[in-house]
């Protein structure tokens, strides 16, 4: 009888990458009809490997996968779109220099009945989808106008929008903010009803028992187990997923939230006076102080991001003025901003952080590199040192450092860019949605360190759509709302509450 | 033993090593042995192989500029036009036709025509980086332009010269070697030191693989290509120095005519990516000198020069499949498929 109800079911999976990797272990994945399915694992656990796996993006090994008692063997996305499969992976791949709306019916554009592209159809269609996402945006702009979150939603869109069976979201909520979520989990609970079923993974545990009906637990590119979600406590989930029974975790549970109380700011770091920057934000006066993580919270496109790239120097200071330690300062590049002690650990991991076909090593000097100028090389000796030592600290999971990042999981190379920040050693820390895709065991440890380095007198802007983590570290917190500053919460005052209120509407 | 093979065998330039060591073989055994035959006169050495090593060197030259241009994800199409424009201001002052005043002076010739190179690559570098314009469309204006502007120094003539000073650069001998070679070793070894003691290789791998996420990281990605494209101009100004003075005299018309695809395909040879990213100078230099091998090899055999082109096409069309993942992809899983078949799957 439960058969009947099957729509997926993945048998004996292995994969390897070359020797020294094996992705998947002989590994099973079952999906019924009318099903939200959570696969969850730590980072590099396989997760998005099954996915590619499943969708024809890499050849599997050995095992077989059946689609409605069918075996299928894609061989490339459009074939396991062609089978019913539609996806969205973890990195999206959408073409930059495309229209959003091109970017939705690339593929299966309708045609008018001379059989040409109907692009008033398209764009209208796409403008209608998007709006079932609270998306009003220009569909005819090109693709990279867009932040990483709303490119994200653009890829969900997509994937909702065809006629599939099979649904699979690779970490979909990984920058998107409470409002975004909810807007999505609507959208699969009405699926779900319709009979699709659905692969989510995430590494946030509220998304998995707000709306998933089962759980199937990788770890370490092996089968833990499948059990129902309502039937697994949270902490017996944790202790499959990471292996490490109760006690463990609870200590770097309670290590972050040893943050609570917080070493109180010390003299202004840096400071912006009623910046504008053409385009993007209007009339800034932001503080930083030593010791202090200060938070920026607000939805997509209020200026976040935006703040960190004027201070980086990567955005032009066009109205007010910037200071650094009380003196005037101006960027015209982000080596500029480096050589002052700043660090920007940027949002948008595939497109501004990785340098995919260089190693970790490389990847992890490479700021520091410019910080101390081309002539001074950094020795072999030393970039294998600084590469060992954060890939211990960060627990960075690979064979050795000499491995090209692109071939790490998302949650690693998230780490990889961390690193280099961290490697430059400096005294203005940046960072925008930093633990993006990295599993919950290393989040608590990064804020813990997080939080360690405010202590010892760097100066933190953090920025993150996770509205715990914000709590969690930081002491003051900024708010805003479009391109403007609304707001500013400190110590006690925040909550989230608090800051819902604020961007709202409800001006503090 | 077997561990320093392997080691060996890593290093991008080993495999152009060896096929340009296949192809100076092949040579000697169809020659029958006429081919490594070294001769002797005056304290010099002379020889097929010493010919492929002074033919090649304009093209090593061209090729260890273009490394760099292309591992940033650019092209450079201009230097063969850059070529002409350094022959034409050189030869014209050496002979008197233009700064009368010099008397023809030699260095003063070699030292203008080198800053002219680097002014083309330096504008060359100026459209690219700064004004952001397509990197084969930006040096297209120098590769169609750059002829008419030596010919305007040239004023329309084939110029001829006779100085032996000049006739050195091409023809000179130095402890018995060619040299052309001292130039290239010179030209290439400072450029693999540079690379190799800097950071400046780490930093244009970064900026042909990700030029965005380079310049989070501090790198400035546009000084960068300034440098490269101006170093690429002056290189290709060298290289038309040899040439000139190789055939004693400037022919605008033909100097390095077409010489930018043979620098191109050189490169590739040697294994960099034309998309940018990972590269290797001494890789490249074997490229080059497996490209001139062939042009001298099918010389030899007194094979018209027409089938070169047709050699060279079916080059290219091996080094593009073994660039392709596609192609691997489509042997690998047809051996699959025959293992799966004998498995019985
Ligand atoms: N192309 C590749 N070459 C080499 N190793 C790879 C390749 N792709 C993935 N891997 C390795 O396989 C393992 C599993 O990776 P995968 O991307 O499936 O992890 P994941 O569970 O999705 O992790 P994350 O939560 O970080 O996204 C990792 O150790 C990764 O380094
Ligand atoms: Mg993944």
């Amino acid at each position: 009888m439960a058969n009947d109800n099957q729509l997926l079911k993945a048998r004996n999976i292995s994969k390897s990458f070359g020797k020294a990797v094996i992705a998947l272990d002989n590994v099973q994945f079952d999906l019924n009809r009318g099903e939200i399915h959570a696969l969850l694992g730590e980072n590099g656990a396989g997760k998005s490997t099954l996915i590619k796996v499943l969708t024809g993006v890499e050849e599997r090994d050995s095992g077989t996968v059946f689609l409605n008692g069918k075996e299928i063997r894609p061989k490339s996305t459009q074939d396991a779109q062609n089978e019913g499969i539609a996806t969205v992976y973890q990195e999206v791949n959408l073409c930059p220099n495309l229209s959003v709306a091109e970017n939705i019916y690339i593929g299966r554009e309708p045609r008018n009945k001379f059989g040409k592209i109907d692009w008033k159809k398209i764009n209208a269609d796409a403008e209608e989808l998007l709006k079932r996402f609270d998306l009003h945006i220009n569909v005819t702009k090109n693709l990279d106008n867009y932040s990483v979150a709303v490119q994200q939603m653009i890829a969900i869109a997509r994937a909702c929008d065809i006629d599939a069976k099979v649904l699979i979201l690779d970490e979909p909520t990984s920058s998107l903010s409470t409002v975004e979520v909810e807007k999505l989990f609507g959208i699969m609970r009405r699926l779900r009803k319709e009979g699709m079923g659905i692969l989510f993974v995430t590494h946030f545990l509220d998304q998995v028992y707000e709306v998933t009906d089962r759980i199937t637990v990788y770890r370490n590119g092996g089968y833990v187990g499948t059990y129902q979600t309502a039937e697994l406590p949270r902490v017996e989930l944790v202790a499959k997923m990471i292996g490490k029974d109760y006690a463990s975790l609870n200590e770097s549970v309670v290590a972050g939230q040893l943050g609570e109380e917080k070493a109180a700011g010390g003299e202004e770091l840096i400071e912006l006076c009623g910046v504008s920057s053409p385009g993007t934000i209007q009339d800034f006066n932001v503080k930083v102080r030593k010791g202090e993580v200060l938070g920026l919270s607000g939805l997509l496109g209020s200026g976040r991001s935006e703040t960190a790239r004027v201070l980086f120097g990567v955005d032009s200071v066009g109205k007010g003025e910037m200071k650094l330690k009380k003196e005037k300062v101006h960027f015209k590049s982000p080596l500029d901003a480096i050589r002052s002690g700043i660090a920007f650990c940027p949002e948008n991991r595939k497109t501004e952080g990785i340098i995919g076909d260089l190693t970790i090593r490389e990847n992890i000097v490479l700021a520091l590199q410019s910080k101390r100028g081309m002539f001074q090389k950094i020795s072999k000796k030393e970039a294998e040192r600084l590469a060992d030592e954060y890939i211990e600290k960060l627990e960075i999971k690979t064979p050795d450092a000499g491995q090209l990042i692109k071939n790490l999981s998302g949650g690693n190379q998230q780490k990889v860019i961390l690193a280099r920040w961290l490697a430059t050693d400096p005294e203005f820390l940046m960072l925008d949605e930093p633990t993006r895709g990295i599993d919950i065991g290393t989040k608590a440890e990064l804020q813990k360190i997080v939080i360690d380095l405010a202590k010892q007198g760097m100066a933190v802007l953090f920025i993150s759509s996770e509205i715990d983590e914000m709590l969690r570290c930081c002491k003051r917190m900024i708010v805003l709302r479009d391109m403007r500053q609304v707001g500013e919460l400190k110590g006690k005052e925040i909550s989230e509450e608090a800051i819902m209120n604020i961007m709202a509407g409800g001006e503090k | 033993m077997k561990e320093k093979f392997n080691k060996l065998s890593q290093k991008k330039a080993f495999w152009p090593v060896v096929i340009f060591l296949v192809i100076l073989l092949f040579n000697g055994v169809v020659s029958g042995g006429d081919f490594f035959k070294l001769s002797i006169v005056d304290g010099h050495l002379y020889g097929r192989v010493i010919d492929i090593f002074r033919n090649g060197s304009k093209l090593m030259i061209l090729a260890a500029g273009m490394t760099m241009v292309l591992a940033t994800g650019g092209t450079d199409i201009s230097v063969g036009s850059v070529m002409a424009i350094s022959g034409a201001i050189a030869c014209s002052i050496v002979n008197g036709n233009i700064l009368p005043g010099l008397n023809g002076n030699v260095v003063v010739a070699i030292i203008l025509a080198i800053l002219a190179g680097i002014t083309c690559g330096f504008w060359n570098g100026i459209l690219v980086a700064k004004i952001k314009i397509q990197p084969i469309v930006a040096t297209m204006i120098l590769l169609v332009a750059g002829r008419g502007i030596a010919q305007l120094v040239t004023q329309g003539k084939i110029i001829t010269i006779t100085s032996d000073a000049y006739y050195f650069i091409n023809g000179g001998y130095i402890l018995g070697l060619p040299f052309p070679l001292f130039i290239v070793i010179f030209l290439a070894g400072v450029l693999i030191l540079f690379v190799g003691r800097t950071s400046f290789g780490l930093f244009l791998e970064s900026v042909g693989c990700n030029p965005k996420a380079s310049k989070f990281a501090g790198i400035q990605v546009d000084k960068m290509l300034l440098v490269i494209y101006t170093i690429s101009g002056g290189f290709a100004a060298v290289a038309g120095l040899i040439e000139s003075a190789g055939i004693k005299g400037a022919d605008c018309n033909n100097a390095g005519l077409n010489i930018e695809l043979d620098a191109i395909l050189a490169v590739a040879i040697g294994g960099t990516n034309l998309m940018g990213g990972r590269f290797s100078i001494p890789a490249s230099l074997a490229g080059a000198l497996i490209v001139q091998s062939i042009t001298t090899t099918v010389l030899a055999q007194g094979v018209p020069a027409a089938y070169i082109r047709v050699l060279k096409a079916v080059l290219i069309i091996v080094i593009c499949l073994s660039q392709s993942k596609e192609f691997k992809e489509m042997l690998t899983s047809h051996k699959a498929a025959k293992k799966r078949k004998a498995v019985g799957e």
